[in-house]
């Protein structure tokens, strides 16, 4: 590794990013196009006495989802763009080393979604009152966290992708059980034994509770910073995976 | 003369199929050689394997002095792929900074690499929105990026204007008078003409390994194609389809 070069990998992915308005435009604007959505879909539900109100408990949970789906997709793409443009085949014959190329996607990526989190947090605090006992730092903080998930899972997918139908197949495949078994449909420990395990091997269901810690808590606790650092584990465990898929040689 | 590219029985498979058969050369440092043959015979594998970035099943390549592929070679040589291979969503200008910035190079050597190509009046455009003959020469800009000891083309002129390829011969033959080892692929075989050494290849097995000179004499003929066509006919151990497949 070297910092000159993922200083210099950084700062193009982000270049080929600002050329791009539109996608510029879809990541800042369509989160929180989707937090307005839910919160009048959900303006005149009754609120269960003890309970945060329902759009509170769904939108702080929306708030890791939608940077964790948006990056997985774009870093899909844009890692299996660099496969069958032949650039990645480029890339390594020059001293650019796999964690250059890797982490400065996730470096890139995570700053778009620093902004992206903050927009729509900002916009779920103040337009739609959301409340949380924690601080809403630390929710943009694991957003970030989550979009930096989402980066790591899509370079090792992408490998399994040869076309671009395929990489955006692996969307339902890989996020949507994390969704539905992530605890916000049902409570986790109300699940069967089978599915409870199963969303306990899944990353995205620390991300979950992590949010939901902060929302209940008005101190960081424990359990929120073990979450995190599980998913910060998942994210090594999937770069280092997916810097196994980039072969210098081929057939 | 000091050997850049030394091949000693290369062979390599793509799926179930044998690519190269047993291909053995020397490359002279300094030079212009030309890889020629027809579409399909293997040149994109042979320089691949150059390169390091092919898998191969026997032979051995050594290339300045180390192992194909080994991690000093990657500032050492340069390698055009035969599609272009540099970032549409990227100005030419932007996509030789950033090839630059990976040997550790500044603005001052992507200019002079977008010159070299004939590319400065479009350096400020997306290369997306260039033609295909300007996005080769992106991608060619690339490759020359740090003065490479050795540089490896594959098909660098396909698609370029007579005038334009011209200039870019004139570009390949000054890096051999500073010194570089340039090893150029093309299935045009009046190409050959500018080239100092000429290795033939057809169907995965080299059918001629020498100079320019050496091959006219080999073939009775000063024509080229008349020359490689000789060659199948006399060397190849495969029928020789009537077409010929070349230019």
């Amino acid at each position: 590794m070297s910092l000159a070069i993922l200083a210099a990998t950084t700062g193009r992915i982000l270049r080929q990013l600002r050329h791009d308005r539109r996608t510029i435009a879809l990541l800042l604007v369509v989160p929180t196009a989707l937090l307005t959505l839910l919160y009048y879909m959900l303006a005149d539900q009754p609120t269960v006495p003890g309970q945060p109100p329902i759009f509170d408990r769904i939108a702080l949970v929306m708030l890791g989802v939608f940077p964790f789906v948006v990056m997985f997709l774009v870093t899909s793409i844009a890692m299996l763009r660099e496969r069958t443009t032949g650039t990645l085949e480029r890339l390594l014959t020059t001293p650019l080393g796999k964690l250059d190329l890797l982490f400065g996607y996730g470096i890139a990526f995570g700053l778009a979604a620093t902004v992206q989190a903050s927009l729509a947090a900002g916009a779920a605090y103040w337009l739609f009152g959301l409340d949380t006992a924690g601080s809403a730092g630390l929710v943009v903080l694991i957003s970030v966290v989550d979009a930096v998930l989402g980066v790591a899972l899509g370079l090792l997918c992408s490998a399994f992708a040869r076309t671009e139908f395929q990489a955006v197949q692996f969307m339902p495949v890989v996020v949507v059980p994390q969704l539905l078994l992530c605890g916000l449909f049902v409570r986790r420990d109300q699940m069967a034994g089978w599915l409870e395990a199963v969303s306990d091997v899944l990353p995205l269901s620390y991300a979950v509770e992590a949010l939901q810690e902060v929302g209940r808590h008005a101190e960081p606790t424990g359990t929120m910073w073990r979450d995190l650092a599980v998913v910060g584990g998942a994210i090594v465990v999937a770069l280092v995976l997916g810097a196994a898929t980039l072969r210098r040689r081929t057939g | 003369m000091t050997s850049a590219i030394e091949i000693r029985d290369l062979v390599v498979n793509r799926g179930k199929r044998r690519v190269l058969h047993g291909i053995s050369c020397t490359i002279p440092a300094g030079s212009v050689t030309g890889l020629l043959g027809p579409s399909g015979s293997g040149k994109t594998t042979l320089l691949r394997a150059v390169v390091g970035v092919q898998v191969v099943a026997g032979g051995s390549v050594t290339v300045l002095g180390e192992p194909a592929g080994s991690p000093r070679l990657r500032r050492r040589v340069g390698y055009l792929t035969q599609a272009p291979s540099v970032y549409a969503d990227l100005t030419v200008r932007e996509n030789a900074r950033y090839f630059a910035r990976l040997y550790g190079l500044g603005a001052a050597e992507a200019d002079r690499v977008i010159r070299a190509v004939g590319l400065a009046d479009a350096a400020g455009q997306l290369v997306g929105t260039l033609s295909g003959g300007q996005r080769s020469r992106a991608s060619l800009a690339c490759a020359l990026v740090g003065r490479p000891e050795l540089v490896i083309l594959d098909e660098p002129t396909v698609g370029q204007d007579p005038v334009l390829r011209a200039e870019l011969w004139e570009t390949f033959r000054e890096m051999a008078a500073d010194g570089s080892t340039v090893v150029v692929s093309s299935h045009v075989m009046d190409e050959a003409a500018r080239c100092d050494r000429l290795l033939l290849i057809r169907e995965g097995r080299l059918i001629a390994d020498d100079t320019l000179a050496g091959v006219r004499a080999a073939a009775g003929t000063d024509d080229l194609e008349a020359a490689f066509l000789h060659l199948v006919r006399t060397r190849a151990t495969a029928p020789v389809p009537a077409e010929g497949g070349t230019r």
